[in-house]
């Protein structure tokens, strides 16, 4: 990995400011630590039956066996650390597909990785009748991969890669694509579709018990990789050629975010179904609090992708109690007026 | 009517106050189309179990055979074959229109949330029938319920994307926006219903022909034909608002007004289109671009859209039904047709867009 390149570091000649910023960064940092904490509390306390808050903690840590101790232990400590994996998950990927493409309006489930990845699952159901989240991971993580070196080879054509509309439409014309393939495997036997119409809706609810533990190798390589990635990524934003000019192995850098970005999309969407906007608004968010500093910008959109995917799927059970919504729903709900809201500024911000 | 050698050896037709330029294209490429229909349509209705050559179907459909040839040509396969032409239509229609609103080619109602619209609103129908809200919905039937799901998407991608006028920039990432919007609905309606709606649904948001009748012809048809009366008084229009808007202003077009009566020529086309056949893929994206490199006009030619959309909808139906060895939904082999497309047409663009 190559070094980051001198300028994107804090500038010399303000050693006392630049302490500051980072001091206020890692502030930060617990701060939503500590916000992700309350939000998953309430992810274990919210639910058809409300529990208080004191139970969820002797649940935790002093179980007797009660009702409330066995809903808390295997019904929503799964289901919350479930949410909090793949919120990181898809927030780092939307983070990374945005840096990459140096377009504000990237996000895997709009441009068509999450339906890679959604079609590779179908066709795992369809052709092999593999129904387990571990078999199915790896049909879509090479969804996944196909999807986004399609996708991002169609975005960055040519110099400057190609406008925030074509990549846009790009990724509406890809999911599409994929839909319509999709349906075609799903019609062709109604057992594959009854199975995949509860996954395609992008929910936590019933993944089974070890899904959790089956994805998490995937994500963690993931956020590995990422991490590497992100001082190369800054670098890509003063564009190809400086990058090249200061010394930066563009395909190396290109590659790792490809992988990067397949793990933990295809890991996310293998157990939860595809789910949109989470990494469409989670880098716009973090990157007010960072700037664009992408060693800083990944590990708040990882966080911040967490406290959202586990608020919304919390926010669904409160809606529709006592039934509830699928957290796919309420984040299109919550995503979409903020991409319209995104779109409506008078210029889009520049990456 | 006199012909005056104009500009380029070009030859100008006059009668009265009215000119155009003649151009040869302009005639013999919509009579090759309509050519091409008529024997695929002739091809379509002689599939089945009671086969019939293309020269036997179009002698029962001037009124020759005996009763029993005509009641499976009438009754039976005609409807579907129709259905299939004035889908063509409406999407193709649909598709050129937009596109020249939004002067950009990849926008069409599928990729702007309008066909997700009214496939929402059809899919509500299908999947809410026997609820309070549904019985209201199951009143007005699928047709109602689609036009009703794609007239306030319509409205809504219009609404929002206004901002002291709108430009097709922020209409075109409305739309996307709407449609993933819209899409996430719909997959929530599925897992409302039971196995069967869902199966019934599904094949619906394919885009499938099957068992369509005469029942479905009529609103098509009627909205096909309105359709293209507005296109005709439109067309000035929109041949202005091809220029970007400000040239259309300078050109004394009421801007504004024009893209609202467009927009909802373009939704009510679309929904109807989906109300009969589903939300085919990819047709009002392709055939007004294909339209464009036949007629090698200025803008995507509405009219001639429109029949390049028929033609591609019923040889879609047609190899679908005999050249696949299983009978899919035409709207799984339009995408497959489609993609390829508009991956060409993209990497097309980025280059001229780095010129």
């Amino acid at each position: 990995m190559a070094t980051p390149p001198a300028p994107i570091r804090a500038r010399a000649g303000e050693p006392t400011r630049s302490r500051g910023r980072r001091a206020r960064l890692v502030g930060g940092v617990l701060a939503l630590i500590a916000v992700l904490a309350a939000v998953a509390a309430l992810g274990l306390a919210v639910g058809a039956r409300a529990i208080p808050i004191e139970a969820v903690w002797s649940a935790l840590f002093s179980p007797l066996g009660s009702d409330e101790d066995v809903i808390i232990r295997t019904l929503r400590l799964p289901r919350t650390l479930l949410g909090v994996v793949v919120g990181t998950a898809l927030g780092v990927a939307g983070a990374l597909m945005q840096g990459h493409t140096r377009n504000p309006l990237a996000d895997p489930g709009l441009l068509g990785v999450s339906a890679g990845a959604a079609f590779a699952v179908c066709l795992a159901v369809f052709a092999f009748g593999i129904q387990s989240v571990a078999g199915s991971v790896w049909f879509a993580l090479a969804g996944a991969l196909v999807a986004s070196v399609v996708v991002f080879l169609l975005g960055t054509l040519g110099e400057g890669g190609g406008s925030p509309v074509t990549l846009a439409l790009a990724g509406a014309a890809v999911t599409a694509f994929l839909g319509a393939m999709t349906s075609a495997l799903v019609l062709a036997d109604q057992s594959t579709l009854d199975v995949f119409r509860f996954w395609a809706v992008g929910s936590l609810v019933g993944r089974g018990e070890g899904a959790l533990l089956q994805i998490l190798p995937f994500v963690a390589a993931g956020l590995v990789l990422a991490l590497v990635n992100g001082p190369a990524l800054n670098g890509l934003q003063l564009g190809e050629d400086v990058a090249r000019g200061l010394g930066l192995r563009i395909g190396l850098a290109r590659a790792t975010g490809v992988a990067a970005l397949t793990l933990l999309t295809g890991a996310a969407v293998a157990v939860t179904g595809p789910i949109a906007f989470v990494g469409l608004v989670v880098p716009h968010v973090a990157r007010t609090i960072t700037g664009p500093d992408h060693r800083w910008l990944l590990p708040y959109a990882g966080l911040i992708g967490a406290i959202l995917l586990v608020g919304a799927d919390v926010l669904g059970r409160v809606l529709a109690r006592p039934g509830e919504l699928p957290v796919g729903l309420v984040l299109a709900f919550v995503g979409a007026p903020f991409f319209i809201a995104l779109v409506r500024r008078r210029r889009l911000v520049t990456l | 009517m006199s012909a005056v050698a104009g500009l380029s050896g070009r030859r100008a037709l006059r009668v009265g106050p009215l000119s155009a330029v003649w151009r040869p294209r302009a005639v013999v490429v919509p009579l090759v189309l309509v050519g091409a229909l008529v024997l695929l349509v002739a091809v379509d209705v002689g599939r089945g179990d009671f086969p019939l050559s293309p020269p036997e179907v179009l002698r029962i459909l001037l009124g020759g055979g005996t009763d029993a040839d005509r009641f499976v040509v009438w009754e039976l396969r005609f409807p579907r074959a129709l259905t299939a032409v004035l889908v063509g239509l409406a999407f193709g229609m649909a598709g050129a229109i937009l596109q020249s609103l939004a002067r950009n080619p990849l926008a069409s109602p599928d990729m702007l949330g309008i066909t997700a619209g009214a496939s929402a609103g059809a899919v509500a129908l299908l999947v809410l029938g026997g609820g309070a809200l549904g019985g209201l919905l199951a009143l007005v039937g699928l047709p109602m319920a689609a036009l009703a799901g794609g007239l306030s998407t319509g409205l809504a991608i219009h609404l929002l994307a206004w901002r002291r006028g709108t430009t097709g920039f922020r209409l075109v990432l409305v739309g996307v926006a709407m449609a993933a919007l819209l899409t996430s609905l719909t997959s929530y309606l599925l897992i409302l219903a039971d196995i069967t709606e869902a199966t019934r649904a599904t094949v619906w948001l394919t885009g499938s022909l099957n068992g369509r009748g005469w029942e479905h012809v009529v609103p098509v048809a009627l909205v096909v034909a309105a359709g293209a009366a507005a296109t005709v008084v439109t067309g000035p229009t929109l041949a202005a608002l091809r220029l970007g808007e400000d040239s259309a202003r300078a050109l004394g077009v009421r801007v504004h007004r024009g893209q609202v009566l467009l927009l909802a020529t373009t939704v009510t086309l679309a929904s109807v289109a989906v109300a009969a056949a589903g939300p085919i893929p990819f047709v009002a994206l392709i055939a007004p671009q294909v339209a464009l490199r036949l007629m090698r006009s200025g803008g995507p030619p509405v009219l001639v859209g429109g029949l390049t959309g028929a033609v591609l909808v019923v040889g879609s139906d047609v190899v679908s039904r005999t050249v696949l060895p299983v009978d899919l939904p035409v709207g799984v082999l339009t995408a497959a047709i489609g993609a390829p497309y508009l991956i060409h047409l993209l990497i097309r663009r980025s280059r001229r867009d780095d010129a």
